[in-house]
């Protein structure tokens, strides 16, 4: 079997005197596009964190491609897209190509510039997250949902094998919700990049994700997305901590 | 004019460390800015003066070191002072800008002890707080020129690293940037540039040379390219007429270079206003 591309195995995480997660076993495979969903303060931001290395678990390991966390030096592998809304100034004086091509800055590494080629490279990847006409635009005059690309497309630029994105539809207005949700299943599907997102609308990214892993402070249910209608009321009760009603409509599992 | 300048030698010095700082407190300014952080560069300078008027006073009363350079311990007291911030800045996690007033009033604390502690140093003082035309010496000159090969050599280094992390920090550490020593790197190359500035504008005004020129370039800048051509051209621009009107009318030029940076600011909002789409629109 091949290497999972990331695996957490027990991690435990304490914030001074709160437990935020509670011994969690997550595998994610190549290929997957997996959503954690869960409900406010259910620690699934801190789970990000966690697998990128930002914190340190109290307890149990996080192995990325095959290696602990803290000796995988190849981070560009591994594309980071942050909750947009705390990110970055919207005043900043930087066009949507400065902005992508930063994400190159780890892979060129100290010393060395740009390459000549680098605007290229900056076209591709805004046309793979269907940006790019807007390559010379200032990044605060985009929309939210059009920021969230050039996002996307700077995590896209090193080439990476998994994608990972934290509440990544706040602050996209409801109707480009979809189409944004529509070009991740396209970048798992044809680029091959495996998709790992955190977010609580479960109602628009259902129809793109192949797995779901239900957090709250530690994971009541992972497996692909159709078993989750397997799931029992008592279970979904355990996980969101309160009573919940499960709707099914065209498919799609809604808590 | 330049006959002048090519006659007396303090004319030259002033000048030529004019022209320099010119271009790196902008320079650097532009990072300053984006990061927010421009309230600690004003809180730097108050720790600068600490270092000048220890200096001052340590001069005065020790014979043997009467000819000492105060730049020195102002760079010392500067480059401390930064250090201080992000140690404070950690301490205080939720109250990152606690740092500022803490650090801001114990330079100017112990600059009024050692002021009052020495009596008679008025006029050179008067020349650090707010610059001046006639008193900077050639070796002031060569400290400059120094600190400006730090910062040009810093920058060429980490500009690639310094703009990710000024854009999107989180991202820097995620990318595995080593960023907490780029930012450590940066806040001591910025307490040089401070304590270098301040010959020319003076301790009180040496941080507007580092965010007016950039808060007039952001107006009218669509990328980060320009905003930095901008900042420098606008602080050359607040440099030069600042150091003329200083001589020919004998005034601090702290104070007529920072009244020529607030016109440049005034007229980058006006014309921003008169051309409603921006000067430089697409």
């Amino acid at each position: 079997m091949a290497t999972p591309l990331i695996k957490l195995d027990n991690i435990s995480y304490q914030y001074e005197q709160t437990k935020a997660l509670t011994d969690i076993n997550l595998t994610i495979e190549e290929g997957d596009f997996l959503a954690i969903i869960g409900p406010n303060g259910s620690g699934k931001s801190t789970l990000l964190k966690i697998i990128l290395g930002l914190l340190k678990p109290t307890k149990g390991d996080v192995l990325l491609f095959g290696k602990p966390v803290n000796q995988f030096k190849e981070k560009e592998r591994i594309g980071y897209v942050s909750q947009k809304s705390n990110a970055f100034n919207t005043g900043f004086p930087a066009t949507v190509e400065e902005v992508v091509r930063s994400g190159l800055v780890k892979k060129i590494g100290l010393f060395h510039r740009y390459p000549k080629n680098v605007q290229k490279e900056v076209r591709q990847a805004l046309k793979s997250v269907g940006m790019e006409n807007f390559a010379n635009h200032n990044i605060g005059d985009l929309s939210g949902g059009q920021q969230q690309r050039v996002f996307i497309a700077r995590a896209l630029i090193s080439n990476p094998k998994v994608l990972i994105l934290d509440e990544p539809t706040v602050g996209v207005d409801s109707k480009n919700v979809r189409s944004f949700y529509l070009m991740l299943t396209h970048l798992n599907r044809e680029h091959k990049i495996t998709i790992v997102l955190v977010t609580h609308d479960v109602d628009a990214v259902s129809k793109s994700i192949s797995h779901v892993a239900c957090l709250n402070r530690t994971i009541h249910f992972h497996g692909f997305k159709n078993d989750m209608d397997t799931m029992s009321d008592e279970q979904l009760e355990a996980w969101y901590g309160h009573a919940v009603r499960k709707v099914e409509h065209r498919n799609e599992v809604q808590v | 004019m330049i006959e002048s300048i090519l006659r007396y030698e303090f004319l030259q010095n002033a000048f030529a460390s004019g022209l320099i700082i010119g271009v790196i407190a902008p320079l650097l300014g532009v990072f300053i800015v984006v990061r927010r952080l421009s309230l600690i560069a004003d809180a730097l300078s108050h720790v600068t003066l600490a270092g000048i008027a220890g200096s001052l006073y340590i001069s005065q009363s020790i014979g043997a070191l009467a000819l000492l350079n105060p730049l020195y311990l102002g760079i010392a007291a500067s480059v401390t002072g930064s250090l201080f911030i992000e140690r404070l800045r950690r301490l205080y996690k939720h109250y990152e800008e606690l740092a500022i007033p803490i650090i801001m009033s114990a330079g100017l604390g112990f600059g009024a002890i050692f002021i009052s502690l020495a009596e008679g140093f008025s006029s050179d003082l008067f020349s650090y707080l707010f610059g001046s035309v006639s008193a900077v010496s050639r070796q002031d000159l060569w400290i400059v020129v120094i600190i400006a090969v730090i910062v040009i050599l810093f920058l060429c280094i980490f500009f690639k690293e310094l703009f990710v992390l000024s854009f999107d920090e989180e991202y820097a550490k995620a990318s595995g940037l080593p960023a907490k020593w780029i930012h450590v790197l940066f806040m001591v190359v910025t307490a040089l540039v401070i304590a270098g500035s301040m010959r020319i504008v003076g301790i009180l005004l040496v941080s507007s040379l580092m965010t007016l020129p950039v808060a007039a370039a952001m107006r009218i800048s669509k990328s980060f390219k320009q905003a930095i051509f901008f900042s420098i051209t606008f602080g050359e621009l607040a440099v030069i007429i600042g150091l003329v009107s200083a001589f020919y009318l004998d005034l601090a030029p702290g104070g007529t270079i920072v009244v020529t940076s607030i016109i440049i600011l005034l007229l980058t909002i006006l014309s921003k206003k008169w051309t409603k789409k921006g000067v430089l629109s697409q």
